[in-house]
């Protein structure tokens, strides 16, 4: 993969997460988020995490986010119901300058952080490939092997997190609607 | 060529039988007059039938295949290092067991028929019924541990359930209780000896919970962790088989319906115990200590409970005892490693037993539901079928020549002898006197003399022919099944050739003879088996004897509490009086009290009151930082953040 | 071969704006998708050390956080229909600032 299809989707990624924070309405805001996501998914893709990718789609810029537009489109939001933000550059200028420091500090880190990856072939060596020689490292089987075997506690709790939020939800809205 | 997948389906039909039953129970609550009570009882014969079909086929197929036949239905599950299919496993062991079980269990669901007719929640007591069929099936195929657990577990669930089938009699529902629990302590030690095997064999490098597996690398453990093991795995028989000391739910078990004690309190579930010894035959074998220490407990349990049997007064108290006792002997057999002697006993006690239950269920049907023998007397007048079938069981269990019960008891008493127990020996033989006594004594009682309640007798009448039939086929399988398992000096056990590749050979003769010095031992054998036979026939005659000149003679036997040792005897040796001083009202008052005094007012209110408040006052107190301005806890947040952030970059360097 | 800090560096862009956005910001949608984007960040920076150290822990971490998320958004988006809702019920305008939050407080 040629290193340009990288730059060309942190681009992507980055300067629609920009336009989402800077969007007066909530609705191209989640737009543009979403084409964050979809860009992050072909990150993730070249991270050799294809199950990621994939559920970063199908979960994140699918379902999570058609949730959103969903909300936003049902509670018809109308230009008074959107809150006054006057001063609304200053903030977010204010906001870019904290972000802009914790920034700053992570490229500091990173920038020393220069010891050399595992190589594909390694990795391949290490989770096999599949018959079309691409590793089957992040594929639906190891992922899904690591996830059972090792992190089998996480996931059960994350499942009760899943039920608790489900439970919670039905409370919330049978009170009022 | 049988196909493998005959296999699977022994246990499939009763399991259907099972969930189509249940659903007719389930849909028909409430509808008055019930399901038709032919169309049930057909599906719940049909399903016990169908497996004794496919068991045959199997069972004739064993002949040419003596590894047997393994099939793989699906994988139950698979954990890392522990792979669990739901493989069934029949061999010449596992052959005989669903021989048994299917045949025996479909007679019995024929006699049920007949039995149950009247009786309310028909189709719910089959249901159980073909369940326990099912679970017993998959207790004795199952090719692993976990699979046989789950039809041992399943076993115990179905014994539980139909103990109580007259649930709303509170003494019924607490004897299935109590066969519950007392199942669940050996149950423990079961689970102890599973996950000492295996995790032992695991750190040998050999994970496995495969029986042939574990047959294979037997000779990996050492003397003493197979001891260890074996009792472990030996105290989940006691609790399954009755064994002491936790032999004291079978008599109570009684509670159930006759059928459901002749099928699982005598001929199948109780039987497990010795199955499963006899399927870690391997695991015995490394360690006689074990083995020992099951025939010691095999024969005291025999000798206890025969003592119990000659003083009750309930018929099927009596067969109860006579259970446990024999129960007792197979494990004296499978203890000195003669498996072929134990396994065969099972096989011929599940054809009389069965014949005595369901003969005294025939008795107490005529009898309007009476199970106690003060009011029995000259019945064979009125039930001269039911009299005769049960005389015969009784010689056959009393150990007379030519009947099945002659053979397999005196290869079981053989089989002591020759193991240099002979204190063991003389315990099994004053019991095969005890146990002629004791079934002569409820024959005579029962059958003989003057009746001793002329308005039940009068009414008395011959069961209809769906429960004489199988008592008729379990006759003549009690006369004849004796011939499979002759001593060596009649030619030889065919039973024990039969079952050789499964559980070992039990060698009469040292191996290193030939020769002239192998024809003296040969002569010597014979000779000392002919004398061991005649022990026990003389045993037996006397007990007869003197059951006849106790209770054959007097026109009306007393009784009455007894006295002295007698008393012992009839109070069944204080067990439960000792357990329920020792266990059950400690723990009642205990509890109770706990409940009462700790639990409720301390724990239960404490923490419904003490939450709140505590919750309370950490609330009055953290009020105070929260705004509730949403952007300030996000600064403090950010803050936060920050801080830590810049102390571990100035702390760490990469 | 892309070095692998360069992912970091895009990681730690997208949570710097997510967090801008989540300080800067009044209103409630953008303030929620900007947590949205802040996990995003983070998920970036598990795959990208997992591709560096050859293991998998990494994505699992990613996908408990997109089931954190799905979670957080029926939530989320419950309790601010529910404000919404309660703040036109009572003709307040600015119905969807951040603000509204400090009536839960009481």
């Amino acid at each position: 993969m040629h290193p340009a299809f990288f730059y060309l989707l942190s681009f992507v990624a980055i300067a629609a997460a920009l336009a989402m924070v800077t969007q007066r309405h909530p609705l191209p805001a989640a737009f543009a988020l979403v084409l964050s996501f979809l860009g992050l998914a072909g990150v993730y893709a070249l991270l050799v995490a294809p199950l990621m990718a994939i559920l970063q789609i199908l979960v994140y810029a699918g379902a999570i986010m058609a949730l959103v537009v969903f909300v936003i489109m049902l509670l018809n939001v109308r230009d008074e119901d959107l809150p006054r933000e006057p001063g609304m550059p200053w903030q977010l200028g204010a906001g870019f300058a904290v972000g802009g420091v914790f920034f700053a500090m992570m490229v500091d880190v990173l920038s020393k952080y220069n010891s050399s990856p595992v190589t594909v072939s390694e990795l391949s060596r290490a989770y096999g490939t599949s018959a079309t020689g691409e590793p089957l490292f992040g594929g639906i089987a190891t992922v899904g092997q690591v996830l059972f075997l090792k992190y089998t506690f996480p996931f059960e709790v994350i499942s009760v997190l899943l039920t608790v939020a489900v439970v919670g939800v039905v409370v919330l809205a049978k009170r009022r609607i | 060529m049988t196909s493998s997948y005959l296999v699977s389906l022994v246990p499939l039909f009763p399991l259907l039988g099972a969930i189509l039953l249940g659903l007719i129970a389930l849909f028909s609550v409430g509808s008055g007059e019930g399901p038709n009570r032919r169309l049930v009882g057909l599906i719940a014969c049909l399903g016990p039938i169908l497996s004794l079909v496919v068991a045959t086929r199997l069972f004739l197929g064993l002949y040419d295949h003596p590894q047997g036949y393994v099939h793989t239905a699906f994988t139950w599950f698979s954990v890392g290092s522990l792979h669990v299919p739901a493989e069934f496993w029949a061999d010449r062991l596992s052959g005989v067991m669903i021989m048994v079980v299917t045949f025996v269990g479909s007679l019995i669901h024929i006699y049920s028929v007949g039995y149950m007719g009247h009786e309310r929640g028909f189709t719910r007591f089959f249901a159980y019924l073909n369940l326990f069929t099912f679970s017993m099936l998959v207790l004795v195929l199952g090719k692993n541990v976990p699979l046989m657990f789950l039809g041992w577990e399943g076993v115990g669930a179905c014994s539980y359930l139909l103990i109580g089938y007259y649930f709303t009699e509170s003494e019924k529902a607490l004897a299935a209780n109590k066969a519950f629990i007392v199942n669940r302590v050996g149950d423990f030690g079961f689970l102890l000896g599973l996950f000492t095997l295996f995790w032992y064999l695991g750190s040998k490098g050999v994970w496995t919970v495969d029986f042939a597996t574990i047959r294979a690398h037997a000779d990996l453990i050492t003397p003493a962790m197979a001891g260890v093991i074996g009792m472990l795995l030996f105290v989940g028989a006691m609790g399954k088989s009755a064994q002491i000391p936790l032999h004291t739910w079978l008599a109570d078990a009684m509670a159930g319906p006759t059928p459901v004690s002749a099928l699982i309190h005598a001929a199948t579930m109780v039987t497990a115990g010795v199955y499963m010894v006899a399927r870690m035959a391997a695991v015995y074998g490394v360690a006689p200590a074990a083995g020992h220490f099951i025939a010691i407990v095999g024969m005291c349990t025999a000798i206890l409970a025969a003592t119990i049997a000659i003083t009750q007064h309930n018929i099927k108290k009596v067969l109860a005892y006579s259970t446990v006792s024999q129960l007792g002997y197979m494990f004296a057999a499978v203890g000195a490693g003669a498996y072929a002697a134990g396994v065969f006993h099972l096989f011929t006690h599940a054809f009389f037993k069965a014949l005595l239950f369901l003969g005294a269920g025939a008795v107490i049907h005529a009898m309007h539901h009476e199970e106690e023998m003060d009011r029995y007397g000259g019945l064979i007048r009125k039930l001269p079928f039911t009299g005769g079938v049960m005389l015969i069981a009784c010689v056959a269990i009393a150990g007379l020549p030519p009947l099945a019960g002659f053979f397999s008891k005196d290869a079981i008493l053989f089989a002591q002898w020759e193991s240099g127990w002979y204190w063991l020996y003389a315990v099994g033989l004053f019991t095969s006197f005890l146990t002629a006594f004791y079934m002569f004594r409820m024959w005579f009682l029962t059958f003989t003399g003057r009746p001793r309640d002329a308005q039940l007798f009068s009414h008395a009448h011959e069961g209809p022919a769906v429960m004489n039939g199988p008592l008729l086929v379990l006759a003549a399988g009690t006369v004849t099944v004796g011939f499979l398992g002759l001593p060596e000096a009649l030619g030889g056990s065919a039973f024990a050739h039969w079952l050789a590749p499964a559980v070992g050979e039990h060698a009469h003769l040292p191996a290193d003879l030939s020769g002239g010095a192998l024809a003296a031992a040969k002569v010597a054998l014979h000779r000392s088996e002919w004398l061991f036979a005649s022990f026990a026939v003389v045993a037996g005659g006397l007990g007869i004897l003197f059951a006849w000149l106790k209770h054959g003679t007097h026109v009306l036997p007393v009784f009455g509490q007894a006295s002295g040792l007698f008393g012992v005897f009839q109070n069944k040796w204080y067990f439960d009086h000792v357990y329920d001083a020792l266990f059950v009202k400690p723990s009642i008052h205990l509890l109770g009290w706990g409940t009462r005094h700790v639990v409720d007012p301390f724990i239960i209110d404490g923490v419904v009151r003490g939450v709140p408040r505590l919750y309370g006052a950490f609330a009055d107190t953290i009020r105070l930082l929260q705004t509730g301005a949403v952007r300030v806890y996000a600064y403090v947040l950010l803050v936060g953040m920050l801080a830590l952030l810049s102390f571990v970059l100035t702390k760490w360097s990469f | 071969m892309i070095p692998t800090h360069h992912f970091l560096i895009v990681s730690a862009a997208l949570f710097s704006i997510g967090l801008a956005g989540f300080i800067g910001r009044r209103n409630l949608f953008i303030i929620f998708m900007s947590v949205e984007l802040m996990l995003n960040g983070v998920n970036l920076s598990f795959l990208a050390f997992a591709r560096h150290l050859g293991d998998l822990g990494g994505h699992v971490f990613t996908f408990l956080v997109i089931a954190l998320a799905a979670a957080e958004a029926a939530i989320g988006l419950a309790i601010v229909i529910l404000i919404f809702k309660n703040a036109g019920a009572a003709a307040q305008s600015d119905a969807l600032s951040v603000d509204q939050y400090q009536a839960l407080k009481h």
